[in-house]
């Protein structure tokens, strides 16, 4: 996140990948180590593509050798058959791999993660079975030999400065992706999916953006792997090597590409010094899967993050004093900032709101109360686009939203906080709120990362944090985990802020204290819809109250109205 | 015709061992939320088992059915202990991954162990099969077809009538509730991972005469179990139970009309079809979460 702060690294990562990308072309070995090093090369770009779909965005692809195979295919279909051009094989193999990553994406991201499990072995087994059996167009299981290279990398030796250079870009994209907002969206999507379409993150595309460039890098890798060794064959590219491949990921640490390069290292270093475990069929294999399991349990974060740990620096926070934080929510001229026009949503049988009507004016703080399951959360569920309305409409500034999913409703000017606190935890604070600072849309950011970073800044200090900002969320306590969901929906410059039971399992100073952070945002003419069971809190801020009781209203009207109806107090305190 | 009623037959028949591995996926997926990628590994251990036992050792073949039975049922006890345990609450990406180390580990210990070479297990009866008119009925698929049948019928009844089954589908809808009312959670999950690896078994040995013991069988039966579910709808037991016969019939009715050697893809294809077209499978999962 900082972004300044990290110069001093990118330079010294430049200077480790220039040695590097020297060495491998001056340094004289043999064909046994040559090997070896250009098998890690290939294999660690197509790690970090892995590193992007597991390690940032938290969805798994258990097919990146098809992904890689699909690279060195087109390479050695494409040089040796067709007799093309090296680099134009290589673009067509990646562009085939993205493709193929973004299609299998598409069909399954909606769904839960071991749907994309599986049909990304599945598309691992249709590869192999096509490529072995499909004898005239792939060669089948003989494989393709005297595949060729580019001209000025005849030699082995400067193809492997090749494939060592696009390692180390592959490595530093992946590397300044996950501080770019694509990457911040998909550790979002990671962290929590539902916080993430509910602060504006279009949680499908960046799934299937994530998975077509992990098949890209993995098309990559492939196709130098087949320039590197001018020989593949199907049995190199098996639901066994996506494992492997996954495996590197896994013990190198997902979060990182060092992480992950370390671990293809590792992988590949590790059986040539335990060759003689070839010798029996299978214990080398077994070896891995148990190291696997082993991984998983022990070592969460990998080798690299394993040994992050122990070197952590905490980033300090820069004195730089926060601007103040400015909402400028969007303005139609319409009275009416939020409408919600008969709004129904049934539970099979259930009907949990029974056409709901209520207006938000413009500048107020509407509360929208009533008893424990009389709708509430549910409406808010519905207009935020949570659950899909059974019945009704709702508008946002004059807008119709009611067919909109979740994040474009974000877009649209609304921003909400959840009942039971949605953060994204493995982040700092200051990153939560700069995703909400982020929101398409928001017309105060549109000064680039800079002024996103100087709104997040401002949202925290808003909220009292700002000393605070580089923490991650686990060690914040639950009264300022709350203040950070806040800030973040704050940070959007919504139109409407909908705050779902704020108060709940605060103590009685953090309730004063939210209350005074209510009126504070009140002040400054942000619309609010609050739903809560404080009464105290409610009365307090609330010029406006819709009160719900099963699923239907029974009253509407200015607070202190409201509060002596006969209806509410009998649905509040029991009908005497 | 006759070709057809043959091929539905077979297709039936190796169906039945399909729906009952994903018979154990859809159980351990609904008391774990995760998928169980070692499920076919149960299978392979079994059938290797059976050839310890009844071939090499030369027990009689139902002593070893059931030492081996008890072997699997071992092995789901120290799976759970082992492999799912340790990660119960840390979400479903590290259990799946664990699952896909534990079924490498599994198969190619058994590799090490056994060799490379398949091995051949015999039928449960001499007699090799009937022919009824034109079909010939092979014994092996008429004992398959039989065990499904019952294995359905006694599932059943153990998660319909009885008092563990109640609180196994209590443990699978609600661990917290489940836990608050006195359920030992911990033994229930140890208990659908044990059962789990006993139905899993007994597919793999049903299949194993039919087949021949190799170290791939177990991840060419799960993959296609794991299918059957995905079609069936996640979690729905008669979904699995379906989808395990749909798959078995569009596998031999691929290979015999349209091409054997890409037998083993009709499966993925049907799965990608269904995915694009009606993921929530035939009976549908509750996909929802609460805000």
């Amino acid at each position: 996140m900082n972004m300044r702060g990290s110069l001093a690294g990118q330079i010294g990562y430049a200077l480790v990948a220039l040695v590097a990308v020297a060495l491998a072309a001056t340094v004289k070995t043999d064909g046994y180590v040559a090997n070896i090093l250009m098998q890690a090369a290939t294999y660690a770009i197509a790690v970090f593509g892995l590193s992007i779909v597991l390690g940032l965005c938290g969805q798994i692809n258990l097919a990146q050798a098809a992904f890689f195979a699909v690279g060195a295919y087109a390479v050695a279909l494409g040089t040796v058959d067709y007799r093309l051009p090296f680099w134009l094989c290589l673009i067509f193999g990646m562009g085939v791999a993205f493709a193929a990553g973004a299609l299998l994406g598409l069909s399954t991201l909606r769904l839960g993660g071991h749907y994309l499990a599986m049909v990304t072995i599945s598309f691992q087994q249709i590869l192999t079975v096509v490529l072995i059996n499909a004898i005239r167009f792939t060669h089948g299981p003989d494989g393709v030999s005297s595949i060729g290279r580019p001209p000025g990398f005849e030699s082995s030796q400067s193809f492997l400065a090749l494939a060592v250079a696009a390692m180390a870009i592959s490595g530093y994209l992946v590397w300044r992706l996950a501080h770019s907002r694509l990457g911040r969206a998909m550790r979002a999507v990671r962290d929590n999916e539902l916080a993430a379409s509910a602060a504006g993150v279009d949680v499908f595309r960046v799934k299937w953006v994530a998975f077509a460039l992990c098949a890209l890098l993995g098309g990559l890798g492939g196709g130098l792997f087949a320039g590197g060794f001018s020989y593949i064959s199907p049995d190199q590219f098996a639901f066994s090597d996506s494992i492997v491949l996954m495996t590197m990921a896994l013990l190198g640490g997902v979060a990182s590409p060092v992480g992950s390069a370390l671990g293809t290292g590792l992988l590949i270093l590790i059986p040539e010094w335990l060759r003689f475990l070839k010798s029996v069929p299978g214990l080398y294999l077994a070896i891995y899967g148990a190291a696997v399991v082993l991984i998983v349990i022990f070592m969460p974060d990998g080798v690299w993050g394993f040994i992050g740990r122990r070197f952590a620096r905490r980033p300090r926070a820069r004195s730089s004093t926060a601007e103040p934080l400015v909402l400028g929510p969007a303005d139609s001229g319409s009275d009416v900032a939020l409408e919600v026009r008969g709004l129904a949503k049934y539970f099979g049988g259930l009907k949990a709101v029974d056409g709901v009507d209520f207006r938000v004016r413009r500048g107020e703080v509407h509360a929208l109360i009533g008893p424990n399951g009389s709708g509430k959360t549910t409406t808010l569920n519905v207009v935020t686009g949570l659950y899909r309305a059974t019945r009704g409409g709702i508008s946002v500034d004059g807008v119709d939203i009611t067919g909109l999913p979740a994040h474009k409703r974000t877009i649209a000017g609304l921003a909400r906080t959840f009942q039971n606190i949605r953060l994204f935890r493995s982040m700092s604070a200051l990153e939560n709120v700069v995703i909400g600072a982020e929101r398409e849309g928001n017309a105060l950011v549109a000064g680039g990362p800079d002024a996103v970073l100087r709104r997040a800044r401002s949202a925290l200090a808003f909220v009292g944090l700002e000393e605070r900002l580089h923490e991650t969320i686990p060690s914040f306590s639950y009264g300022h985990q709350r203040l950070i969901e806040i800030a973040r929906a704050l940070a959007a410059n919504p139109t409407v802020l909908l705050l779902d039971e704020p108060a709940a399992g605060l103590n009685t100073s953090e309730k004063k204290a939210l209350h005074v952070l209510l009126d504070r945002i009140a002040a400054q003419g942000l619309t609010i819809l609050i739903i809560d069971h404080d009464m105290t809190l409610i009365a307090g801020v609330a010029k406006h109250l819709t009160v719900l009781n099963f699923g239907r209203r029974i009253a509407d009207g200015s607070t202190a109205e409201v509060l002596r109806e006969p209806d509410v107090v009998a649905a509040y305190l029991g009908a005497s | 015709m006759e070709l057809f009623v043959q091929l539905l037959f077979t297709g039936v028949g190796i169906g039945a061992v399909y729906a009952l591995v994903a018979l154990g996926f859809v159980l351990i997926f609904r008391a774990t939320s995760v998928v169980n990628f070692a499920q076919g590994e149960f299978s392979m251990v079994a059938a290797y088992l059976m050839v310890v036992f009844a071939v090499d050792l030369g027990l009689p073949y139902w002593v070893a059915f059931l030492i081996s039975i008890a072997g699997m049922a071992l092995l789901g006890a120290v799976f759970n202990l082992l492999v799912y345990y340790p990660l119960r609450n840390r979400g479903y990406l590290p259990v799946l991954i664990s699952t896909i180390g534990a079924s490498i580990f599994l198969s190619n210990s058994v590799l090490a162990l056994y060799g490379p070479q398949p091995q051949v297990l015999p039928g449960w009866f001499d007699t090799p099969g009937f022919q009824v008119g034109p079909i010939y009925l092979d014994s092996q698929y008429l004992v398959i077809l039989a065990v499904t049948l019952a294995l359905v019928l006694f599932q059943y009844w153990l998660f319909e009538h009885t008092l563990l089954g109640k609180k196994l589908q209590a443990t699978s809808q609600d661990k917290e509730m489940a836990s608050l009312l006195g359920i030992p959670v911990a033994l229930m999950i140890m208990f659908t991972f044990i059962y789990s690896a006993v139905l899993g078994g007994i597919a793999g040995i049903l299949v194993a005469p039919v087949l021949f013991v190799s170290i791939q069988m177990g991840s060419n039966i799960a993959l296609k179990a794991f299918a059957a579910t995905i079609i069936g709808g996640f979690g729905d037991v008669a979904g699995a139970i379906l989808g395990g016969f749909a798959i078995g019939i569009i596998e031999t009715f691929g290979a015999a009309y349209i091409s054997v050697p890409f037998k083993d893809a009709f499966a993925f294809i049907v799965l990608i079809v269904f995915l694009a077209l009606k993921p929530q499978g035939i009976f549908g999962e509750r996909v929802s979460e609460k805000a």
